[in-house]
């Protein structure tokens, strides 16, 4: 029984602690947002986001990335069930999603670079790259992180500790498809007005 | 005794959490969806549907719908006691997010103002005039 207190009260830390990490991650964007929207019509003659930025590869990004939260929150559901297999599918998927996701981003990264509008063409492309680039970077250091829990459930198993790895993985992932809606409706949708 | 209701308990939780992420799931779709559609079908018909102070107003309600939503279905945001503090950190973030911004934008709005009232495609042109020297 003084045990199982003694884990609650790590949990709870614990995850309080990321909360408030998750909380600065959040000002940080937030200064990415601001600045992209101070910048965003500062294309020093160079074309415009309607006519860079390409709708249908950026839905599917989105679905993308939305199912794989969800499939992330399946994954520690299966977890606290102590279903092993089960936790490492839905990780498993969790992370192939991701991946196409960041491949769908780099793909369209690379078509704006090639096409002469990188970083370097003009304030809004800068702006723009650090946002989106910022957040592409969270999402690899998640996708990292999966292949590290995934190593762990698979030799280990699950136990009240992994648990609490992957429910912090989850607000990271969780957190990281907030900030996504925000990017396609702010620099996306609005884009194309 | 004891072991079935330690089953009784998580069963009910259990239940509570797919059922929550598979709401949350369907309702971000929704409002992904309507979205994507809203802006689709204004572009397909040369920016002729709806007016853009409108498409404005209703993204930025649908994207903070859309954070709740996955804050209450995915994050589970407002349930448990612990989460006092969370809410303390959370409100905080919220109040230096929005100094940053509302600052950010008032003063570079300023900036623009102060550059003899051209508007930002004039500067834009004025500085590649200036750059070609």
């Amino acid at each position: 029984m003084h045990k199982d207190n003694h884990l609650n009260q790590q949990t709870d830390k614990v995850t309080f602690g990321f909360w408030v990490y998750l909380m600065t991650d959040c000002v940080l964007f937030a200064s990415l947002f601001a600045t992209y929207a101070v910048l965003h019509t500062s294309t020093f003659g160079g074309p415009p986001s309607f006519v860079l930025f390409n709708l249908p590869s950026v839905l599917l990004e989105t679905l993308v990335l939305l199912t794989s939260s969800f499939t992330s929150g399946l994954a520690l559901l299966a977890a606290q069930r102590h279903e092993t297999d089960k936790t490492l599918d839905f990780l498993g998927v969790t992370f192939v999603l991701g991946a196409l996701f960041l491949g769908l981003e780099l793909s369209e990264f690379s078509h704006l670079i090639q096409s002469g509008n990188s970083w370097q063409a003009s304030g809004f492309l800068s702006a723009f790259f650090t946002l989106v680039g910022t957040h592409g970077l969270h999402i690899t250091v998640g996708l990292i992180w999966i292949l590290v829990l995934l190593v762990r459930v698979y030799r280990r198993g699950i136990s009240t500790a992994t648990t609490r790895k992957l429910m912090i993985f989850s607000l990271f992932w969780h957190f990281l498809d907030i900030v996504w809606i925000f990017i396609f409706t702010f620099v996306y949708l609005m884009g194309m007005l | 005794m004891q072991k079935l209701t330690i089953l009784q308990e998580k069963s009910e939780a259990r239940e509570g959490s797919l059922k929550s992420y598979t709401i949350g799931f369907l309702l971000s779709l929704l409002l992904t969806s309507i979205a994507f559609l809203l802006i689709w079908n204004h572009v397909s018909s040369y920016h002729e549907v709806f007016s853009h102070p409108f498409l404005y107003a209703s993204l930025t309600i649908l994207s903070i719908i859309q954070l709740w939503v996955q804050a209450t279905f995915f994050l589970h945001l407002g349930r448990s006691s612990q989460k006092r503090w969370n809410l303390i950190v959370f409100l905080l973030a919220v109040f230096i997010v929005g100094l940053i911004v509302i600052g950010s934008l008032w003063i570079m709005n300023h900036l623009n103002y102060n550059m003899m009232q051209m508007s930002p495609h004039q500067v834009e042109m004025y500085m590649i005039n200036q750059s070609s020297l």
